[in-house]
């Protein structure tokens, strides 16, 4: 079973954001992490390996720093790695980000792919179901249970108070979301066979393609006007909570 | 003239929540761009929605009916709406950021080579241009994203557009949509699917949420909270320190690594207020915090925070709620 997993680096959920001189989002002083619906991702991949065998390959879109992520998702025990790095790809929107992945993964060998259901920088959840669409495969997204029989996948889905048991037929592009599994933390072993493994590392022009036109555009970024603290009351329930009942209804009118 | 199309979004016949307002500020879109503005409905058993939906004032709907619809699925609806808009190729494509359109919204805008700006939070027609805002890193940032050129689809984060009054029915043409699917599409089989028995409504739609954390101390206190939002008609969410004790399910989790909510009230209830809890619940429009530490950082955000044991707090919170609310 040959499994390749989509990582991308993002911001550590602890940062603070804040904007450039020209107004883009700036990295100065941020840690960077792998985006941790992708650890999941990578999690199953190494757990599928160790049940069946075969190889799990990474395959990530980024700057040079990205290969600190890849490196960990190569600790915890994947296989090989490519990074696709590229000046040209510093302007991208998740159509472009999506045919480059799928120009990288053509000529692979894979089973499954998985990948982290969305990225929590951008937020969009777009890349996985994109790229399913380019390579005309068949997806099972936000899965938090995922056994293989043969040939297929058996999945659940989170829907919207509702849990999907969905049978896909491999390949596929499957999403993880939390609950999938708890990622291990590399040991130091795995650290250092890391350093090892193969790491390719390719540009556009490597892969046959040129910088394409974003169908997306953005504009401009803004800040969000800091929330003022409000109203702070201490003492006996009866009272506090007159209060905010009092202000639940004649203040803000919410109920 | 240009075109908006609305995917509506219907689950066992009837409409969920957040289609009205996506219908509702489509028609508003539509006429600020001087477009044409349509509805599509796919599903089985469809056509009793097209009253309804034609109230909010489409010019036209597509109805799509056939049993391979009767449930969601990302290959079957994904062709089949597809199709219809490769046909009709609109400017602007609008969605619900639900757990359907989250999973149908980037196949469709592969489709259709299209841009697609997801979670959005508002929208403005500018310049005959509708300019759409997204929050980016859990919503300490917003992107304002534009088309590139061609069709260009946008997913709305539930409640963020604010409630809409249908504008009257101008009585659509009605378009009934031969139905004929890929077999390539129809590759994925539903083999249950598990409704969550809580009779609440859905966490990322609610209006009202009440949310425990790790100060509910156990899982049978959370019992205290969801008597409460059923006198409030709200959900029930969780901080991950509960989720993770085992004490409340994931799907309940708000956050940075669960959901994203914006209700009207959202009121924390033993919820210190971590940087990644505030991610998800930062947006709601009124917020609450009940919490016995004076220094806990929910209070720098709350609109209104009692200081105070939930313990004590609670039971008297639900009796004065039951006299206001009558239930
Ligand atoms: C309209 C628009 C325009 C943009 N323009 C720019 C720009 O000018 N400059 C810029 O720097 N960025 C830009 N971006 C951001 C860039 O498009 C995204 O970083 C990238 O496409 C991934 O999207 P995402 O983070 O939303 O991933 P999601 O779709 O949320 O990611 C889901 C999953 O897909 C996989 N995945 C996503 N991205 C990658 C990747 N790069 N490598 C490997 N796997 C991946 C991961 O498994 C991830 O968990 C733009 C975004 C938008 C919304
Ligand atoms: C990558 C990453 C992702 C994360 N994602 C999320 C996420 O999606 N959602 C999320 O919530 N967290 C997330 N976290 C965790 C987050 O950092 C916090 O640890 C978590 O939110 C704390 O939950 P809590 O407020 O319930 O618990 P605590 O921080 O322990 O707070 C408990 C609060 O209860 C109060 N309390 C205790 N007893 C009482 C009482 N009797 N009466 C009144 N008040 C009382 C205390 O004063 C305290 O403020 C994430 C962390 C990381 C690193």
């Amino acid at each position: 079973m040959n499994i390749v997993v989509l990582i991308k680096q993002t911001f550590d959920t602890e940062a603070k954001i804040q904007l450039t001189g020209d107004g883009k989002v700036s990295d100065q002083g941020v840690n960077l992490i792998i985006n941790p619906y992708d650890e999941f991702a990578v999690e199953e991949a190494i757990r599928i390996k160790e049940a069946k065998g075969g190889e799990v390959t990474i395959v990530s879109m980024g700057g040079d720093k990205a290969q600190e992520a890849i490196r960990q998702a190569l600790a915890m025990g994947a296989d090989k790695a490519v990074l696709i790095s590229d000046p040209a790809l510093a302007e991208v929107d998740h159509y472009v980000a999506a045919k480059v992945l799928a120009k990288a993964l053509e000529g692979m060998e894979y089973d499954l792919i998985l990948t982290g259901w969305v990225a929590i920088d951008d937020q969009s959840a777009q890349v996985p179901g994109r790229l399913a669409e380019i390579l005309g495969l068949p997806q099972a997204n936000v899965v938090t249970k995922l056994e293989l029989e043969d040939g297929k996948a058996v999945c659940h889905r989170e829907g919207d108070g509702a849990v999907e048991v969905l049978e896909v037929p491999l390949p596929a592009v499957i999403t993880a979301q939390k609950g999938l599994n708890e990622p291990r933390y590399p040991s130091l072993k795995g650290i250092m066979q890391a350093k090892k493994k193969e790491l390719k590392k390719v540009t556009l022009q490597d892969l046959g393609l040129s910088a394409e036109e974003a169908k997306a555009k953005i504009v401009g970024y803004q800040l969000p006007e800091a929330r003022q603290a409000g109203k702070v009351v201490e003492g006996e329930p009866a009272d506090t909570v007159r209060q905010l009942v009092e202000f639940l209804t004649k203040e803000a009118k919410v109920i | 003239m240009g075109k908006v199309f609305v995917i509506v979004e219907q689950k066992n016949g009837a409409l969920r929540k957040a289609t009205y307002e996506v219908l509702g500020a489509g028609r508003q879109f539509a006429d600020q761009l001087g477009a044409e503005f349509a509805a599509v409905i796919a599903g089985q058993n469809v056509g009793g929605l097209v009253d309804e939906v034609a109230s909010y004032g489409p010019d036209k709907i597509f109805v799509a009916d056939d049993e391979k619809l009767a449930n969601y699925t990302t290959g079957a609806y994904s062709d089949v709406i597809g199709k219809i808009l490769l046909k009709e190729q609109p400017d602007y494509v609008l969605l619900s950021h639900t757990a359907v359109g989250k999973d149908l919204a980037p196949r469709l805008a592969q489709k259709l080579e299209a841009g697609l700006a997801s979670d959005c939070t508002a929208a403005v027609v500018e310049a005959g241009e509708l300019v759409l805002t997204k929050p980016i890193y859990a919503g300490k940032a917003f992107a304002t994203v534009k088309s590139g050129g061609g069709t260009m689809l946008a997913t709305f984060r539930p409640n963020a557009l604010g409630s809409f009054t249908p504008a009257g029915s101008k009585n659509p043409e009605v378009v009934q949509v031969p139905v004929e699917i890929d077999p390539e599409a129809l590759r994925v089989l539903i083999r249950e699917i598990v409704e969550k028995a809580t009779g609440r409504v859905e966490l990322t739609e609610a209006e009202i949420i009440i949310s425990g954390g790790r100060g509910m101390k156990g899982p049978e206190n959370f019992a205290m909270l969801e008597e409460i939002a059923d006198i409030l008609g709200a959900a029930v969410g969780a901080s991950r320190a509960a989720v993770d004790s085992g004490w409340r399910e994931h799907s309940d989790q708000v956050g940075q690594t669960g959901k994203t909510v914006s209700p009207i009230l959202y009121i924390a209830v033993g919820i210190s207020g971590a940087i990644q809890h505030l991610a998800g619940m930062g947006s709601s429009k009124v917020i609450v915090a009940i919490n016995k530490a004076p220094e806990a950082n929910i209070f720098k955000v709350a609109d209104f925070g009692i200081v105070g044991d939930l313990f004590q707090v609670l039971p008297v919170l639900k009796e004065e709620l039951q006299k206001v609310v009558g239930k």
